[in-house]
């Protein structure tokens, strides 16, 4: 039998408000469920949402756009954040984001054409003692070098392909 | 002031505590018991704020009614520029937190407990769950925390989604019921009406350790250190132009070159104290103290080396505010823009003592009308910066650094 993707995500939220209830506090651990499988937060997803929880949609989009971690847009499988305060920017995060840009192909805020990455920046990440640091989905890496960033990135390239349709973090700490 | 150790690197006195003393202690007394040795030590707010501790635990324990649900909520939220030490206690000394917590929700009542972990740090997620499950097993949490009558208490971990304004208290408890994070007015203050309506006792990851030190310890032990408004000891978090960043322990009042001298940075020729909400303090004042009364900070000690430019580090937090202000009230939203432009303005080169003092009179402005804490201290950084290296900051040629 054919399921479209419409009817799939609905089943999961479903499912995920049978866990989470239906109280408003829900809201928030939903759109950071949907946003980790799907790496994004579509209109339709949100209009659910709305509808289980018994609450505006706008109320919903409210949210999704306040939050650093929360998105509408498609990204990429890995979100590379890199930190740009003051700690990491001392230690040289010039020079990581111009070799990721080299590295990508894209500027911070764009996703690659195969959609695999995103880059973007982070405010403060808690790694100022070991910068610069970025994160890449959950993980972190600190000291990064510029001349770094290859293995890092073929890392995440080998673990997609692995695990093409499930989103892991490549370096645990 | 007495000397703790030989060394100040890393969290001394947390990782010597024996486990679960202070829980012990806690257990087998009244609420009334444990706040009054809090209060007795003189324990503050250990997030920058200074809100005396002993003081917002009899404020929840007062909220009316036995069958009133009461929270203990523990923002592990750090989003300041330059903090670190709730990422290492929590990695390293979790017990200790939770610990705190239980010694908490003893003292005022509480049943349930959330800990606010900042969505940047998701990855010690499991080793958080797991520190839970091993409590539970040992009955140091669930019901009848150790075998006394009506003490139950259990802890649930929610996650952030990247907003640095959720660190803010009433923020904190607009995101947990699922709301922008967007502070509230106050009064009416959290202990009153919190989460959902609940009575709702907020303290950071370090204060909470202190807590169960204290219960240990004792309130005369963590007098011992400090100074007469700041009792005992405080974790900083060290980065920048220094041999050594991380993690130190000091007693209260340490001056901020005794604290060069240890993490490896003098000939520093200016010192953030604070993060980006704090001030910026330059060489010739390197005898202040770190204390609640003379230089505050929440952890954050970022130090400048000879070869910096301080507009470019005014730039990097207002920068850092543009992006993360809540947006909800004006001071905060737009003059934050403001001083940008004109520290933008002056790398330039094209702006005018009239203009720079306006900008200062507006950052002044933000000091008093901006409707949390963390909007009223946005501007500290620009107005210390443009205040101690004047001569640094006017008459740039375009294109030239410092």
């Amino acid at each position: 039998m054919l399921i479209t993707e419409d009817e799939a995500l609905n089943s999961e939220l479903t499912a995920m408000a049978e866990s989470y209830g239906r109280s408003r506090s829900a809201l928030i651990p939903m759109l950071q469920n949907v946003q980790s499988k799907h790496s994004r937060i579509s209109e339709y997803a949100m209009q659910l949402i709305a509808d289980i929880l018994d609450i505006h949609p706008v109320e919903v989009y409210g949210v999704v756009s306040f939050y650093h971690f929360l998105n509408t847009d498609p990204k990429g499988r890995f979100i590379i954040r890199l930190c740009r305060s003051i700690s990491c920017e001392m230690t040289g995060k010039d020079r990581v984001a111009r070799q990721l840009i080299n590295d990508l192909g894209i500027d911070f805020g764009q996703t690659t054409a195969d959609g695999r990455f995103t880059l973007e920046w982070a405010n403060c990440i808690g790694m100022c003692d070991q910068g610069p640091a970025l994160m890449i989905n959950d993980a972190v890496y600190t000291n990064v070098t510029p001349d770094k960033l290859h293995d890092v990135l073929d890392e995440c390239r080998r673990t997609m392909g692995l695990h093409a349709m499930e989103r892991r973090d490549v370096c645990p700490l | 002031m007495p000397v703790m150790s030989a060394s100040h690197k890393g969290l001394v006195t947390f990782k010597q505590a024996a486990a679960d003393v202070g829980l012990k202690a806690a257990a087998v007394k009244s609420g009334t018991e444990i706040i009054d040795e809090i209060t007795k030590s003189g324990l503050k707010g250990r997030a920058g704020a200074g809100f005396p501790t002993g003081f917002k635990w009899k404020l929840a324990s007062a909220t009316k009614g036995e069958d009133i649900n009461k929270f203990v909520v523990c923002n592990a939220d750090e989003g300041e520029p330059g903090t670190f030490k709730d990422r290492v206690i929590l990695n390293e000394c979790a017990d200790l937190v939770f610990e705190g917590m239980t010694i908490a929700a003893r003292a005022i009542g509480a049943k349930d407990g959330i800990v606010f972990l900042r969505g940047e740090y998701a990855f010690l997620r499991r080793r958080l769950e797991e520190t839970l499950a091993r409590r539970r097993v040992k009955n140091l949490l669930g019901k009848s925390v150790l075998g006394v009558k009506n003490f139950d208490f259990d802890v649930e971990i929610k996650m952030g989604s990247g907003a640095y304004i959720c660190g803010e208290e009433t923020a904190l408890i607009e995101t947990l019921e699922g709301h922008r994070g967007e502070p509230r007015n106050r009064p009416p203050f959290p202990v009153d009406i919190g989460y959902f309506k609940h009575g709702t006792l907020v303290n950071n990851v370090e204060t909470l350790c202190w807590a169960a030190i204290i219960m240990s310890r004792g309130a005369a032990w963590f007098q011992q250190a400090g100074t007469s408004d700041s009792a005992g000891y405080k974790i900083l978090s060290v980065s920048g132009d220094c041999s050594a960043p991380g993690v130190y322990e000091f007693p209260m009042g340490v001056t901020i070159a005794e604290l060069l001298k240890e993490v490896g940075g003098e000939g520093a020729k200016a010192v953030q104290v604070g993060g980006a909400s704090g001030v910026c303090v330059p060489a010739r004042e390197f005898d202040r103290r770190i204390t609640f009364e003379d230089a505050a900070t929440g952890g954050s000690i970022i130090v400048f080396g000879p070869q910096r430019d301080m507009l470019h580090v005014a730039e990097n937090f207002l920068e850092f505010f543009v992006d993360e202000s809540c947006g909800q009230c004006t001071p905060c939203r737009l003059g934050n823009s403001k001083l940008l432009e004109a520290v933008r303005m002056l790398k330039d080169g094209v702006c005018s003592m009239s203009y720079l003092n306006e900008v200062v009179s507006l950052g002044e402005t933000m000091q008093l009308a901006a409707k949390c804490g963390l909007g009223q201290s946005s501007p500290n950084a620009f107005l210390s910066i443009v205040n101690n290296f004047k001569d640094e900051i006017m008459g740039r040629v375009s294109g030239a650094g410092a």
